[in-house]
């Protein structure tokens, strides 16, 4: 045998040496073949421990090391760093998790201490064919990518531009501002939500690092960390960005009105061309074709004949940008649930029942009614008004998941409804969700300003009356668990409190960047606790409620935290790629091309003039799905090869009885 | 035969993104299940080779399991679905040969369900406790005569070509 391996055993206090015997463990693994060293020692993980390593790969010569401690997601990095100051490469570690996958899981402690044997023995037997790897330097482009003007978005945005770094944000709609430009209040503070929200999107769109893209969006993103390349398509305004001062004549004069679905939510009115709203940034107006009459008939180009500077173009057509990024923020925000979904509460059919986004522009001066709570008849002002909770949250049937921001809303609803009407106002909840900073305050603020709360979950929302007093009423029928009775109780308004939902084309989005989603539809971070804003592809990262409902500071705070991830891989210029992907040998291929069609990261090219398949390592995450697929074993997957996975097996299964009931057959020893 | 209990030998590939995390998170919780399992850790449930099952059973494993994340989870976006190909592949021919059904399984679990990967190494462990040792190699040195005529294939075949050429 060529290789010396030390093996390390780690007790981990009493964690792993409380189950399984160490001693005779490590007794065990200096037996096995090629092991020169093998010890036990308190913690691996304390820097005497490391040392420990250090000064056997030092003294002893040791060419292999066998760490048994925790799991590899733990201290992979650790054992590797401290191999690599002893001077050897950092790959020829093998971590093998006797805390997580053995002491922790494991009663018998006999039963123990044999899988503890097999697994070491797999790792000495699978480390001893590990290769020597270096990672990949490559350079970080410094354009950043936003995806998504909420306001997520633009705190990344800001905070990466005003570190110096040119940002590139691109949003779909007409102008930038998200959900957060729609509501009136923000709790627990009442700012007025537009009051700071739209100084930091005029900072965007006056930002000399910042290229605001908006209307516009993302078609095809290749390369990867630092070396995107990224196709934009912006979609025709029908105004030209360079003539138009955003005068708005156009606007006054155009004589289409249509119901604005998107930012009014389906409240108001707004022309066939548009702002979605005064403050938007850019100013510029867009041409919506599917309603101008222009578009429909050929005629009225009212729009053309007011513009002083002649900025209309009713002929312009999509264009492309193709940009090179480094790196990527997705802050590409929620849907709101549909609460038609459910119909038992009645909307779409019952008039007076609302939706939160709604009676958000219902209650925004801005709004169309400036501010006025009025039924949909738009002049009776309401005398009660009920808000029923967890439409489409916290519901098995519709999403299981807590939206996270609808009980503080609704909160902030009872106090401006208290506010500007003589109105009762109920909720009906399931629990308060009040955790953040002066949200229980606000909470205990809203019960002494006389806001009714009844505890129980709406089973129905109806116009169908019963009794006298409930005449030309909406009943909401709920079972009061306070008190343990059901009650019907009539309101003239009824406002769902909608949930957060995913993007409908999350799934899509996040195939073309290269991300997962969870099975709900949210966007998958690399680590739940401790990387929410990465994501595992490289490069790619993540910010605001894509991720996860949330609210207005997380949100912001989730945009500044992948804008200084990205800053820190700015200010090092260069990123190290993971050796561990998968190479063609030229020699072996066949040509076959099965590969090809099996990597979804397009990594795997067919080379015609030599009629062989080659892989570009850059691109190539190192799943190895190529690697088992191919027939003529021509792909090899670093750190995960045929030779290696094979020698763990053998390891693994050391004890099991190889032939008839005989002594185990001497597996073949690797060369 | 003695009274003592079987203890079978599983092997499982777990992918490094879900099931590996599963498994640390069963950990974690202390999730107690029965120690007869032994863990490869791959990137990818894609990763798996048929071939690395075939060489457990040859080496005496009862079972197999192959982990990975749920359909339309995999962090390669799509590769565990080509585990799913591989595995029914698998499957069918190992049925063909007689082995029984619950020696080879596909689980899914998701970084965030160490109880149900602990649950189904459990319930795996028991249905092939259930089914016996496997003993695949102790039944081919059994078969002498077989051994011997597989030993011979590559011969007749030189032989074959010896005529032809």
């Amino acid at each position: 045998m060529s290789e010396k391996v030390g093996v390390y055993i780690c007790h981990c206090g009493s964690n792993i040496a409380g189950t399984v015997d160490v001693v005779e463990l490590a007794k065990f693994a200096g037996e096995l073949p090629g092991v020169t060293v093998s010890r036990e020692y308190k913690f691996m993980c304390s820097s005497l421990g490391q040392e420990l390593v250090a000064e056997d790969i030092q003294k002893q010569g040791l060419t292999r090391v066998v760490v048994g401690a925790c799991s590899p997601h733990l201290h992979e990095k650790t054992f590797r760093r401290a191999c690599a100051m002893a001077g050897l490469n950092p790959y020829l570690m093998q971590m093998v998790s006797l805390r997580e996958q053995v002491s922790w899981v494991t009663e018998d402690k006999a039963l123990a201490l044999d899988k503890a044997k097999a697994m070491i023995s797999g790792g000495v037997r699978r480390v001893q064919l590990q290769e020597e790897l270096e990672p990949t330097p490559v350079p970080v482009n410094p354009n950043t990518l936003v995806v998504g003007g909420g306001v997520a978005g633009i705190q990344a945005a800001l905070e990466l531009a005003d570190a110096g770094y040119p940002v590139f944000m691109v949003e779909r709609e007409p102008s930038i501002g998200g959900h957060m430009a729609q509501f009136d209040k923000t709790f627990p503070t009442l700012d007025c939500s537009a009051c700071i929200l739209t100084p930091k999107m005029s900072d965007v769109g006056t930002h000399d690092k910042i290229t605001l893209l908006s209307y516009a969006e993302v078609e095809e993103v290749t390369g990867f960390v630092g070396n995107f390349h990224v196709r934009i398509r912006k979609r025709a305004r029908g105004v030209d960005e360079k003539d138009c001062t955003g005068c708005g004549i156009c606007i006054e004069k155009c004589p289409r009105k249509v119901v604005d679905e998107v930012f009014e939510a389906g409240m108001g009115y707004r022309k066939a061309i548009y702002r979605p709203f005064p403050q938007a940034v850019p100013k510029f107006p867009v041409i919506d074709r599917a309603n101008c009459t222009f578009y429909e008939r050929g005629t009225c180009k009212a729009c053309e004949k007011f513009c002083p500077t002649n900025a209309i173009r009713f002929d312009q057509e999509d264009s492309f940008l193709d940009l090179d990024i480094g790196n990527i923020i997705l802050a590409t925000g929620w849907d709101l649930f549909d609460a038609r979904r459910l119909s038992q509460f009645g909307y779409g059919r019952l008039a007076n029942v609302f939706t939160n986004l709604e009676f958000e522009r219902l209650c925004n001066a801005a709004g169309p009614t400036d501010g006025k709570i009025v039924l949909r008849d738009g002049v009776t002002e309401p005398k009660s008004i009920a808000l029923v909770h967890c439409v489409g949250s916290r519901d098995k049937t519709t999403n299981p998941q807590c939206s996270a921001v609808c009980c503080m809303a609704a909160l902030k609803f009872g106090h401006l409804v208290m506010e500007k009407t003589q109105a009762e106002v109920t909720s009906f909840y399931i629990d308060i969700r009040a955790p953040h900073k002066n949200y229980e305050e606000f909470y205990d603020r809203l019960q002494d300003e006389g806001m009714h709360f009844v505890r129980g979950r709406v089973a129905e929302v109806t116009d169908a009356a019963r009794r006298p007093e409930e005449e030309g009423k909406l009943i909401v029928q709920v079972e009061d668990t306070l008190v343990g009775k059901q009650r019907r109780l009539p309101f003239d308004m009824v406002v769902l409190m909608s949930g957060l939902q995913p993007r409908a084309d999350a799934r899509e989005v996040g195939l073309r960047f290269g991300i997962s989603c969870s099975m709900d539809g949210w966007f998958t971070e690399r680590h739940p606790k401790l990387d929410p804003v990465a994501t595992m592809t490289d490069g790619i990262f993540i910010a605001g409620v894509c991720q996860g409902p949330k609210d207005i500071p997380d949100s912001v705070a989730q945009g500044a935290a992948a804008a200084s991830r990205i800053q820190g891989m700015i200010a090092r210029g260069t990123v190290m790629i993971e050796p561990v992907v998968a190479t063609i040998h030229e020699e072996n291929c066949s040509g076959c091309r099965i590969c090809n069609n099996l990597c979804p990261f397009n990594a795997i090219e067919f080379l015609a003039e030599k009629s062989v398949s080659y892989i570009n390592a850059a691109l190539c995450k190192g799943c190895g799905t190529c690697v088992a697929a191919c027939p003529a074993q021509a792909i090899s997957g670093a750190h995960f090869n045929n030779q290696q996975i094979n020698a763990e097996i053998e390891g693994l299964l050391y004890d099991a009885v190889r032939g008839n009931g005989g002594a185990p057959k001497p597996v073949a020893v690797p060369a | 035969m003695s009274d003592e209990r079987f203890e079978p030998k599983i092997i499982a590939f777990l992918c490094n993104w879900c099931s590996y995390r599963a498994a640390d998170l069963a950990g974690t919780a202390r999730m107690k299940y029965q120690p007869n399992i032994r863990t490869i850790r791959v990137m990818c449930s894609g990763r798996v080779d048929p071939s690395f099952v075939l060489k457990a059973f040859s080496l005496g494993a009862d079972g197999v399991m192959i982990a990975g994340c749920h359909p339309g989870e995999c962090h390669y976006l799509e590769q565990n679905y080509k585990a799913m190909r591989r595995y029914e592949m698998l499957r069918h021919t190992l049925l063909a040969m007689g082995m029984e059904d619950h020696r080879l399984r596909l689980q899914w679990a998701s970084a965030a369900e160490g109880n149900v990967l602990s649950a189904a190494i459990n319930e795996m462990i028991e249905q092939v406790r259930a089914l016996g040792p496997l003993n695949w190699p102790g039944l081919w040195s059994e078969n002498g005569g077989h051994q011997a005529a597989i030993e011979r294939l590559p011969h007749e075949h030189a032989e074959a070509l010896e005529v032809s050429a």
